[in-house]
């Protein structure tokens, strides 16, 4: 019998808002004419299902809050609501919403605006969202596959563009070859727990006792999908070259909503499902997260086009945040989520400054196109500097806050030379982050006209600058924030 | 041990009587195409051309056989017997009739009797496009590569609509057993059959299935991977001999496999549409008598002097198996619970044949564009809604 | 040898068989055919274990839908000059030394652990026909997944329309 609980309902309803808007909006760009000028109001149907889905989950959390923080778990288990997964919904929501506003102009001066982009958007976040509260290995399969493929659409939608197709090509096949590890991987754990929910695997892993072969190796193909899907050392290759040539907004919102959604992924499995076997994760983890930042920082020193370059520090980025869960502690956790929170807003902006800046059909791409910025077009220039100060983990910037606590974290556990390999990486990205504050403020260069940015674009380079001072500055309530996503 | 030697009788006597019938059917084909083109058709070889089909096996055995230089040997050769395979082996899920007792041995008519035999003959089908597609393409002919391709898109957009029509039948029998499926069909509702098509209320569905059926068996009016006057003859046009009759009995198998299904599924499977107590019994012994009194009619006023003998012969024959029906009826029952479903299944599934045959004789070619759109634009959304509104109503009765 | 045993292991050498096939295989056509022959062989496996819908359904959907349109799509293209082209890279060795350790890996991994599922679970099929316990369960406990994957669905043929429409300027 199929049975549909109120909690069901409840717990779902974000999720489907997202996903019913984006039905409507693909309902209603077939029900009206196509050749009407200015679809902006199907835009604004897009982001009224973000702010609905977002009113939603504000209910969620109040009655949570109301219930002091209880885990509401729906579907048989399926899907869990918690501080966790809401805290993580947020950010997706947030980077949703920002994404939307700042793609309408970049669309159509890239003569590719089509309203299925929106659709797409929400459906991405859709299945985000069952990353963040999955709780069964078959709901998250579906939830990363909704995410991923709706990706790998967004990432090729300059059909025009040979580095767009190049890119999502790319994504695609190694994105499938990853998702073919995971899913093995959740297939040993089947066959070990008899069931498909992750809290049954913790139940089991003590009594089949420490270094089990067979459960070695579920972790180990586990891992080898979650790495690919946050980016992180060795299964990186795809990051830079589907950032390079996914539409500047596509990537903003890859390199934010996809990696948190995998973060919070990857937290879940190991923390909840895996957290008895820390001892066999762990050292597989260490050696990802060295790897990691060791690639991801020095072949940033190298990148010339200032994609790339973002895209390999996000990749140095996959590292921190990896130290924060191997630290293990309270602090760790919390420093995943504010890190997650403060490279999402850093991110979005250091992208929009990128597209900000382009000339008609003429992207701003490489560091010698931002030569000269600072006396062209000072604000911009300034706003790109104190992101990329909150990227390379400055005070007063938002991103020393998340370095703060990863560091801290790591020493409260002991984990001095993780803490040291971290430091040590610091110094290496501030090398390069320097190179392109470097070549706005200290090299001359020939006028370029830029376009007038479009309203959207201003307010969200206004959101993501405040965002990113006002959480280095007062980062109180930002750490509460974090603090919800461990139920507190 | 019993149970192997029963099943190996059975399929022995399935086998023979389906290639009889294959053979035949070419045979009336041909006949009932001449008549409604007021010709006579084959005549010459045996009584009113009814050795024809003989001559045409020994035709096409002793013809040789030409492997061209051009295909790619394997495949064009694997093709004919692919073809030939899936479309007989359909044939082993299908219910003829009743479980019986005969001689104290109980069985069932019919080969297997298995959980998802819909979904089996579903499954076997869509594996059909494979023969035609790998001769199309194993050919190296630019007329047969169009055929296979033609074929494998067609195929693929009707197994759509064709699946979606055979849901609702399932709905509403609650089952993908044949057997079981022809069981909820029994009895009737103020003397209308209880019959799928009638008090199931599919006759929409019917007729959408057997559309759906032209265009999986390739015949017109969608005949178009063998489309003579644009390609030649298709996707056969490189075989001759027995690999060129592999086709033919393919396609023939699979005209006798879907009105099985459509049978099954929508005509109360071997059911009979008049109640016991109206006579069910005696209806086949009548029909039989009914046959033989029309050829002792003819054969008193024979056009030619050659008839004067064959149809007082075929009469006493028919009578003869009308009496058995009487026996069945009044001496025997068990025997006549065998034969009156076998009549019923075989006079429901040879009148769709005979459907085959009309609509060929009657309708032209579709366009290859309009093939297409007809399958996306009317059958698919046509073939959901008939499942929705089943399914529907299914769950409102329960 | 039990008749079982016998036929696990021919349709896992046919699933096997297929899929170096697809790999190696230089024509295309044979490509797809090796890889519809390995899917006939997960079937098989499917059929062995008694799940005798997800057999069908197998059958159905990939060999008899997709394969028939991935045979569709590269008769259609010209590929005279696709199977001339090298197949692999240079770094085919290494490949093939890394594949062959990670098989070997997983093998011994597989080889040396205990008996694969906990003691609370059947082994035996489940009565009552495969067909209804899949639409049970598939109705029951995995509601939210099944509903999910229609989503997923329209996302992906969203996404196929997208790419494959018409480019106006």
């Amino acid at each position: 019998m199929i049975t549909y609980t109120s909690t069901d309902h409840f717990v779902l309803l974000p999720g489907l808002l997202l996903a019913l808007f984006g039905c409507a909006v693909l309902l209603l760009d077939f029900l009206f004419p196509k050749d009407v000028k200015g679809r902006g109001w199907l835009v604004g149907i897009a982001l009224s299902g973000v702010g609905f889905a977002s009113w939603q989950s504000w209910q969620q959390y109040l009655y949570l809050k109301a219930h002091s923080m209880t885990p509401l778990v729906a579907f048989n288990g399926a899907l869990v609501l918690d501080g966790f997964a809401l805290f993580f919904n947020g950010i997706v929501l947030a980077s949703a919403a920002l994404v939307m506003l700042i793609s309408y102009r970049y669309l159509e001066d890239e003569k590719e605006h089509h309203t299925e982009y929106y659709a797409l958007v929400l459906f991405a976040a859709c299945g985000a969202f069952f990353l963040n509260g999955g709780l069964d290995m078959v709901t998250i399969f579906v939830g990363l596959e909704l995410m991923a493929v709706s990706f790998y659409i967004l990432v090729g939608f300059l059909r025009t563009d040979k580095r767009s197709n190049e890119a999502a090509m790319k994504y695609l096949l190694l994105g499938g070859f990853s998702t073919g590890f995971l899913i093995y991987g959740f297939s040993i754990f089947y066959g070990l727990t008899g069931s498909t929910n992750l809290a049954a695997l913790a139940t089991v892993i003590p009594a089949r006792g420490a270094n089990d072969p067979l459960l070695y190796l579920a972790i180990v193909t586990t891992l080898v999908g979650l790495l690919f899907k946050i980016g992180a050392a060795p299964f990186h290759m795809w990051a830079p070259d589907t950032y390079e040539g996914a539409p500047t907004t596509v990537t903003a919102f890859l390199a934010v909503a996809s990696k948190t959604a995998s973060f919070a992924l990857l937290l879940r499995v190991m923390l909840v499902g895996l957290g008895t076997a820390r001892e066999m994760w762990e050292p597989l983890l260490t050696g990802a997260a060295v790897l990691t930042l060791t690639i991801g920082n020095l072949a940033a020193i190298s990148q010339s086009n200032v994609k790339r370059l973002l895209a390999y520090s996000s990749i140095g980025h996959a590292g921190y945040v990896l130290l924060g869960l191997i630290a293990g502690n309270q602090t760790g956790l919390i420093g995943v989520s504010i890190y997650l929170l403060t490279y999402a807003f850093s991110t979005i902006g250091a992208f929009l400054v990128l597209i900000a800046l382009r000339r008609r059909g003429v992207a701003v791409e490489t560091i010698e196109d931002l030569a000269s910025l600072g006396k062209r077009y000072p604000y911009y220039a300034l706003l790109m500097l104190l992101f990329l100060m909150s990227l390379a983990g400055l005070p007063p910037t938002a991103g020393f806050i998340g370095k703060y606590y990863i560091f801290l974290s790591l020493v409260e556990s002991g984990k001095y030379g993780l803490a040291i390999v971290g430091a040590l990486y610091v110094a290496v990205s501030l090398y390069y982050y320097f190179r392109l504050v470097r070549s706005m403020f200290l090299t001359e260069s020939i006028e370029a006209q830029v376009l007038a940015p479009s309203n959207g674009v201003r307010l969200v380079l206004a959101l993501t600058g405040i965002a990113t001072i006002a959480m280095g500055i007062l980062p109180e309530p930002f750490l509460r924030m974090a603090a919800i996503s461990l139920g507190r | 041990m019993e149970f192997i030697i029963i099943t190996l009788v059975k399929t022995g006597l399935v086998a023979f009587i389906l290639l009889t019938t294959l053979a035949y059917l070419q045979w009336v084909e041909r006949k009932v195409i001449a008549h409604v083109q007021a010709r006579v058709g084959p005549y010459r070889v045996g009584p009113h051309g009814l050795l024809q089909p003989l001559a045409d096996v020994v035709k096409l055995m002793t013809k040789e056989d030409l492997i061209p230089d051009h295909v790619n040997k394997v495949f064009y050769v694997l093709a004919p017997f692919l073809a030939v395979f899936l479309a007989l082996l359909s044939i082993s899920v299908i219910p003829f009739g009743p479980a019986v007792e005969i001689f104290g041995i109980k069985t069932n008519l019919g080969l297997a009797d298995i959980n998802i035999g819909i979904l089996l003959i579903l499954a076997v089908s869509s594996l059909g496009v494979y023969g035609i597609a790998l001769a199309g393409w194993a050919s190296n002919n630019k007329y047969s590569l169009m055929g296979g391709l033609r074929s494998a898109a067609q195929m693929v957009s009707y197994e759509l609509p064709m699946a979606l029509a055979i849901a609702a039948p399932l709905i509403l029998s609650n089952s993908l057993n044949l057997r079981e499926i022809v069981d909820t069909q029994a009895g009737n509702w103020y003397g209308i059959p209880n019959w799928n098509i009638f008090t199931g209320g599919q006759i929409f569905g019917f007729f959408l299935f057997m559309i759906a059926a032209f265009a999986e068996t390739n015949r017109i009016p969608f005949d178009l991977p063998e489309a003579e006057n644009e390609l030649v003859a298709g996707f056969h046009v490189e075989y001759s001999s027995m690999k060129f009759a592999g086709f033919f009995m393919a396609e023939y198998a699979n005209m006798i496999t879907v009105c099985s299904v459509a049978t099954v599924l929508f005509l109360g499977g071997w059911h009979s549409p008049i109640p016991s107590q109206a006579g069910s019994g005696v209806f086949a012994a009548l029909v039989h008598f009914a046959a033989a009194g029309m050829l002792f009619f003819h054969a008193m006023h024979a056009a030619r002097p050659f008839d004067k003998i064959t149809f007082p012969v075929f009469g006493v024959v028919i009578s003869g198996i009308g009496a058995i029906f009487l026996a069945g009826a009044f001496v025997w029952p068990a025997l006549g619970a065998a034969i009156n479903g076998l009549f019923w299944y075989g006079a429901k599934t040879f009148i769709l044949l005979f459907v085959f045959i009309w609509i060929r004789a009657t309708l032209p070619r579709f366009r290859y564009d309009q093939l297409m759109r007809f399958a996306w634009l009317f059958m698919f959304p046509a073939a959901l809604l008939n499942m929705l509104i089943t399914a529907f109503f299914v769950a409102l009765k329960g | 040898m039990s008749g079982d045993t016998f036929f696990f292991y021919a349709f896992s050498a046919l699933a096997l068989l297929g899929g170096l096939g697809t790999v190696l295989l230089r024509n295309a056509v044979h490509c797809a055919l090796a890889l519809m022959t390995s899917l006939l062989g997960v079937a098989g496996l499917y059929l062995l274990q008694g799940a005798e819908f997800l057999f069908a359904v197998q059958i159905v959907l990939y060999i008899g839908g997709i394969m028939v349109l991935f045979l569709f799509v590269i008769m259609l293209v010209n590929l005279d000059q696709a199977s001339k082209l090298q197949q692999f890279g240079r770094q085919t060795p290494i490949a093939l030394v890394v594949a062959l350790a990670a098989v070997a890996a997983i093998f011994s991994m597989l080889s040396k652990s205990a008996v694969l599922l906990p003691a609370s679970v059947s082994l035996t099929p489940l009565t009552g026909g495969n067909t209804e316990t899949v639409a049970n369960v598939l109705f029951t406990d995995y509601l939210l997944p099944f509903e999910l994957v229609s989503i997923l669905l329209l996302v992906a043929v969203v996404g196929s329309v997208m790419m494959a429409g018409k480019r106006t300027e």
